[in-house]
């Protein structure tokens, strides 16, 4: 058995070490099973229609084209394990993910060993690119401004001055929230409480808290995700707790309506980095390609994920170009993408010397009462770029 | 301070009651198979979430057919118990009976195989939700005549049906297991086979149907728990038996391992622990301490409790079986 072992594991490392002239392979990391496989789905499925759509294009320059995607469970253990595994496939050249910020920022440090270039449809942490890795880029907002317009909103438009703020002791949800508690206090509002959790199910504690709160909270602010929020929103309206709620991207899919019921979730504010698809004109055709090819609606994280994929194959095929019509090197895809400027679903692209995208759009949406994620109300978009860029 | 904490104490009680509850149920379940195996079945909290996915899929599949809530719950409570149940025999049957009759002596082998079935269980109904809802996260469905709600003393306690529905069913419960283990032949016989195996089957008990009736007791016990749990929490996932489990373990450790009514004890002790510091910590330490630190503080407690009683709170010092 042994023997068999070392021989497969031989020939697979025989195989890694030549690769194959002529394929070019794209993988896709984002959460695929477990809580929050809804919104990875969308990453996986967005960047599947742009390779399928790029397909024939590249077979005329003499690559084939394939998308081999990864689960990386939100995981950051299983991402950078998937990542060691990515960067050992020399057809791998380029990435396109994550959704978990946490998972993107160790991950993404293993691609850069290798100088692999790596498209974020939905990172907002904003150490994922202040760390000027010269292969990370993200084509989506940053929580440090997503927090603040948020709490921009909240302040001016709903005029809040007392917020109960929780988060869910993430990178991504105690970021977001901290960055909104900043801003609130900046502009003259008040924290009443600011408390993490990772609870799942029992929220009466913290329900109790808000009750219990003085002054009493106008608003409850969540940083975290759709499946922790849900069943705390449903939870809290059932014991009587009328209070406004705000949370952020994570709080953007069609889940949350199911979990917390759709009279419970009507109302809520969230802002978001990956608009719906009504939020963009040019994404409709897109969205029905989608429809029609996996039986799903496109939801905001699946467009980013088109274009993210759209950026690394206009890197590429630039990098094919100038290395006359070769393969080339995962270095020069990396520098090649950097330079991409072009006209995505989601806006012009461009991105500036972190990474960031240099006007990326912000948006505040409402959870509509009809429980339909489409029928949400986009009340404003507000386009901006990351601080400290130049 | 003081002012605040006092509004809100009745309903802390309150909350922390309906915890203890689900606990207390859970705990049952690993002290009654303590009591007969000394084995700490890990699995039990897998028992517990079956009984809350069965919950849920009653609901979901009955509820447009069956008009009465209540008999709605009183088919979900069945259920829920009777697979929960069943399932604890099937894991008595095929993983620690064979052991058994092999004669280990090793305790930690039935333990890890304890935690094995606990991860088989958890990712098989992960499996089949996933194959038949595609869904992760099982939401309870509401039955608007589960859904009401009063006002006690004057609002200082907001109490919900459902609430009240979950203490009664537990309390009644409890009394029945008590009233099981303490006036009938079944009980006798499974108390025999606790205190010594051996001997017990020269009395002409039958240990194997003994313990395979107490893993159906205490199995049936988790499941209706993990109805009950799911009607007052609302969403489920395969992954949420956990930490009922390892809570309700700790509350039957602290009631006195092996012990019944300190399982009982045990669980609404930690209940009412559990949120206390999850309400209170903020404000005691000023918001220095979220409610997050609410376990360690509840855990250090436990610790205190179990170095000044380590047989816990109604256990008694047992001498070795020899």
């Amino acid at each position: 058995m042994r023997k068999i072992g070392l021989l497969v594991a031989g020939v697979a490392a025989l195989g890694m070490a030549l690769g194959q002239a002529n394929v070019i392979k794209i993988a896709t990391q984002s959460p695929l099973s477990g809580p929050q496989a809804a919104l990875g789905e969308q990453i996986k499925l967005g960047a599947e229609l742009a390779i399928e759509e790029a397909k024939a294009k590249f077979k005329a320059l003499g690559f084939d084209l394939v998308l081999v995607p990864y689960d990386d469970q939100a995981n950051p253990d299983v991402g950078v394990a998937n990542a060691n595994r990515i960067i050992n496939d020399p057809d791998i050249l380029g990435v396109v993910g994550h959704l978990n910020s946490g998972v993107a920022i160790p991950s993404s440090e293993v691609y850069a060993r290798v100088n692999l270039v790596m498209v974020s449809p939905a990172n907002t942490n904003p150490r994922v690119t202040d760390r000027k890795l010269p292969n990370v880029n993200r084509i989506c907002g940053r929580d440090d401004v997503q927090g603040p317009v948020g709490a921009e909103y909240a302040f001016n438009n709903l005029k809040v001055k007392n917020v109960f703020i929780i988060h869910d002791k993430t990178a991504y949800g105690q970021g977001l929230a901290e960055e909104f508690k900043k801003r609130l206090e900046a502009l003259g509002g008040k924290a009443v409480a600011f408390v993490g959790t990772e609870e799942t199910s029992n929220f009466v504690p913290i329900i109790n808290q808000i009750r219990g709160a003085r002054p009493v909270p106008e608003l409850i602010y969540f940083g975290g995700i759709y499946s922790q929020i849900g069943p705390f929103v449903k939870q809290l309206r059932e014991r009587g707790v009328k209070t406004r709620l705000m949370g952020g991207d994570g709080l953007d899919a069609s889940e949350f309506v199911r979990l917390a019921g759709k009279e419970n979730a009507a109302g809520t504010f969230y802002t978001t980095v990956a608009g719906p698809v009504s939020a963009f004109p040019k994404a409709k055709a897109v969205a029905q390609r989608f429809k029609q090819k996996y039986g799903k609606d496109m939801e905001g994280f699946g467009i980013y994920a088109y274009d993210a994929a759209n950026v690394i194959l206009a890197g590429l095929e630039a990098a094919i170009k100038a290395a006359g019509d070769k393969k080339p090197t995962r270095e020069q895809v990396a520098q090649a993408v950097r330079q991409v400027k072009m006209e995505g679903l989601t806006g012009t692209i461009e991105f500036d010397d972190k990474g960031d995208n240099k006007k990326a759009k912000y948006f505040i949406m409402q959870v509509a009462s009809t429980g339909k994620w489409e029928d949400n109300k986009l009340i404003r978009v507000i386009e901006m770029a990351a601080p400290g860029a130049r | 301070m003081l002012e605040q904490i006092l509004a809100l104490l009745p309903q802390v009680i309150f909350d922390g009651l309906i915890l203890g509850f689900v606990y207390a149920m859970v705990a049952l379940g690993y002290t009654m198979v303590y009591g007969v195996l000394e084995l700490i079945n890990f699995a039990h909290s897998e028992i517990f979430m079956i009984g809350a996915v069965v919950g849920v899929e009653v609901f979901r599949y009955l509820a447009p057919h069956v008009g009465n809530g209540l008999l709605l719950l009183l088919l979900a409570l069945v259920l829920g118990g009777v697979v929960a149940g069943i399932t604890a025999i099937l894991v008595e049957r095929f993983a620690y009976r064979p052991l058994r009759k092999r004669g280990t002596t090793n305790r930690l082998v039935p333990l890890i195989t304890a935690i094995g079935v606990s991860f088989i269980l958890q990712d098989l109904v992960r499996f089949i939700e996933g194959l038949w809802h595609n869904e992760f996260f099982l939401r309870m469905r509401t039955v608007e005549d589960l859904e009401g709600s009063v006002e006690l003393f004057g609002g200082a306690i907001f109490a919900q049906t459902k609430s009240f529905i979950l203490m009664g069913v537990s309390i009644l419960m409890l009394l029945g297991l008590t009233y099981l283990v303490n006036r009938t032949k079944l009980g006798v016989a499974i108390r025999a086979v606790a205190q010594d195996l051996s001997t017990a089957s020269l009395m002409g008990i039958d240990p194997d149907r003994i313990i395979s009736r107490t893993f159906l007791i205490g199995g049936s016990l988790g499941g209706v728990a993990g109805v009950l749990f799911a009607l007052q929490y609302t969403t489920i996932t395969p992954y949420v038996g956990f930490l009922p489990g390892i809570k309700a373990f700790t509350a039957a450790v602290l009631g006195g391992i092996g012990n019944i009514p300190g399982a009982m004890l045990g669980g609404l002790v930690l209940g009412q622990l559990e949120n206390f510091f999850g309400t209170y910590l903020p404000i005691l330490t000023g918001g220095n301490f979220g409610t997050e630190y609410k376990d360690v503080v509840a855990f250090l407690i436990l610790i205190f409790i179990l170095l000044v009683r380590p047989q816990g709170l109604l256990g008694q010092v047992v001498k070795e079986k020899v």
